[in-house]
């Protein structure tokens, strides 16, 4: 089991120590222009997780490529780019200037910016055409079915998934009105977990696909529930705010909570990984 | 980043009232003080994100904070008491530049936190002004001793003179008034922070004409990089003040 960050939660430029404990780096979402993100306030902490709405604030592809791309390859750990656009040309647009990176990973699911107008296949779709690199697609626990997302996704050729983006959500201040400038921003942290145990489940037994397991994981124990469900990899997101050691951390805690479970690795719990509602329809 | 990546953990020596305000004294560990002005993430205990604060005083072997109870972070901070151990990361940001001929510090209510290290590091005692909203508050005026008060209506930049190298730490509005009397001052900003070491972008201030971390490019700033603040910015104040 690899241990990633969540796309957004790091910057490895700034905090090259903390990337560097990382099996690969994740970088923020690029979009074909350069984004300034939303006013702030943009961040509030709730009960057991946080609001954002950052806004996808990023360089824009062009000085990405050029400036920034260059600059992390130094780091000398595996990259990952995050893909995000308004439409599916461009995302495929992006995709077709990149090479030499590990994977890329398509933002589908971004609830801080107006969503694409084109579907999440269309999008890997297009993509696929633009690229031969391993694509990851990034998909929302807010669609009714997220099981059918992953298996559209898996059709028009994703290699593997990233489950889950932060879910859209409002927190208010004590004079009842929104704490983000934005008014509604994205839930992410411990909050989540649940809900991503649960999207990696369904999305697992209804593709197969590797999947890039996150929300809310704090500890290795949390990682290897993640693995239980079907997650082949996880990323760490919030949890990096307050501890900026958690990849180390978790990678130790993690194969203390194997040896608890029993197991030599966490592969050895995903491959008896099966949905919930199967599990239940499995008669006693 | 500091030298150590993951935040240590730190045992409370004590915690005493400064007036409505706490100075929480922690075991200082390997930390390094670091600049005046720079800032740690202290954990809150209960809370999910740790919470920002410049660094008051650097006694041997300890460092200290004071902490204005504001709302659930501080007021967990504010309810340690010695033998306690919380989750420390830091020093972080930029600080005060200590390079200056006549410093003069300015601090507004709980923007008096950085100063006293700030007076320490530029050695003998600099002159300082202070300003309260009440009397209870000014009683913090004793981390800064030989400081000149004043207590609301009447206002700190009332009393800056020309010719001084201006350090001043406190509310939005009174930093925009320094920075309008000294277009040279070092001014001290805040913004919500989720992890003081750049990865949230959560901190960002209009720095330069575009929003910029504040995490990374400050907390101190010379007066003439802040451009303005957003129309969102004053709405909170507003509702804050
Ligand atoms: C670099 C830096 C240094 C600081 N140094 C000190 C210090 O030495 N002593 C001290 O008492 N405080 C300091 N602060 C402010 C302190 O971090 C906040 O008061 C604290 O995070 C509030 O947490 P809370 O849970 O108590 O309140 P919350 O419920 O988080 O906040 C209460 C109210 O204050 C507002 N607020 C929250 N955080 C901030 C912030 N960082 N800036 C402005 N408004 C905010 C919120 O919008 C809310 O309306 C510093 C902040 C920064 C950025
Ligand atoms: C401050 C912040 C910024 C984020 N930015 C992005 C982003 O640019 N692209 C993206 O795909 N996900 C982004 N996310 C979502 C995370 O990658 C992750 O899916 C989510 O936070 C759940 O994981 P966590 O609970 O461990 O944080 C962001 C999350 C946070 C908290
Ligand atoms: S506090 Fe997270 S980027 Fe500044």
């Amino acid at each position: 089991m690899r241990i990633l960050n969540a796309s957004g939660c790091l910057d490895a430029l700034a905090a090259p120590e903390v990337a560097r404990q990382l099996d690969a780096f994740v970088t923020k979402t690029v979009t074909p222009l350069p984004r300034e993100g939303n006013a702030p306030p943009r961040i509030a902490e709730t009960a057991h997780g946080m609001l954002n709405a950052i806004g996808l604030a990023n360089p824009g592809r062009e000085r990405f490529l050029a400036e920034h791309l260059p600059r992390l390859r130094e780091l000398g750990v595996p990259l990952w780019v995050s893909v995000g656009g308004f439409c599916a040309a461009d995302y495929a647009e992006t995709c077709s200037g990149l090479a030499n990176i590990e994977a890329v990973e398509l933002n589908l699911s971004c609830p801080n910016v107006d969503e694409a107008a084109d579907s999440a296949a269309e999008i890997v779709a297009a993509c696929r055409r633009a690229t031969e690199l391993p694509l990851y697609a990034k998909l929302s626990a807010a669609h009714p079915d997220v099981a059918e997302v992953a298996r559209a996704v898996a059709a028009a050729g994703a290699d593997g998934l990233s489950l889950i983006n932060t879910l859209r959500a409002v927190a208010l201040d004590k004079h009842l009105r929104p704490a983000l400038a934005r008014g509604s921003g994205g839930l992410s942290g411990l909050a989540l977990k649940p809900i991503a145990l649960h999207a990696v489940s369904v999305c697992h037994e209804a593709t197969g696909l590797p999947i890039v397991g996150m929300g809310g994981i704090e500890s290795g124990r949390d990682a290897l529930e993640f693995a239980a469900c079907g997650a082949r990899d996880v990323a760490l997101g919030t949890v990096l705010f307050s501890d900026p050691g958690a990849p180390a951390r978790v990678r130790a805690e993690l194969a203390a909570a194997c040896a608890e479970a029993g197991v030599a690795t966490p592969d050895d719990v995903r491959s008896l990984a099966k949905s919930p509602e199967t599990e239940r329809k499995v008669p006693a | 980043m500091p030298s150590s990546v993951s935040p240590s953990r730190h045992r409370v020596t004590g915690s005493e009232w400064v007036g409505p305000y706490t100075l929480l004294r922690l075991e200082r560990g390997e930390l390094e003080p670091g600049a005046p002005g720079q800032f740690f993430m202290l954990e809150a205990p209960g809370r999910l994100l740790p919470r920002p604060f410049s660094l008051c005083l650097a006694p041997p072997g300890e460092l200290a904070f004071l902490v204005d109870p504001i709302g659930p972070g501080t007021e967990a901070l504010c309810a340690l008491g010695p033998g306690d151990e919380i989750h420390v990361l830091g020093p972080l940001g930029h600080g005060y530049r200590l390079d200056v001929e006549r410093p003069l510090l300015v601090g507004g209510g709980i923007g008096i936190a950085p100063l006293p290290y700030l007076a320490e590091q530029l050695g003998g005692s600099p002159p300082a002004l202070l300003g309260f909203r009440s009397d209870e508050h000014a009683e913090a005026a004793a981390l800064l001793p030989g400081s000149e008060v004043v207590v609301d209506p009447v206002l700190v930049t009332e009393l800056i003179e020309p010719g001084y190298d201006v350090m001043a730490c406190g509310p939005e509005p009174m930093l925009h008034a320094v920075a309008a009397l000294c277009p040279t001052a070092q001014l001290a900003w805040e913004a919500r922070m989720a992890c003081g070491y750049g990865a949230c972008y959560g901190c960002v201030v209009e720095i330069d004409g575009a929003l910029k971390r504040l995490c990374l490019e400050g907390p101190v700033l010379d007066a003439a990089r802040v451009t303005k603040v957003r129309a969102s910015n004053k709405l909170l104040q507003g509702a804050e003040a």
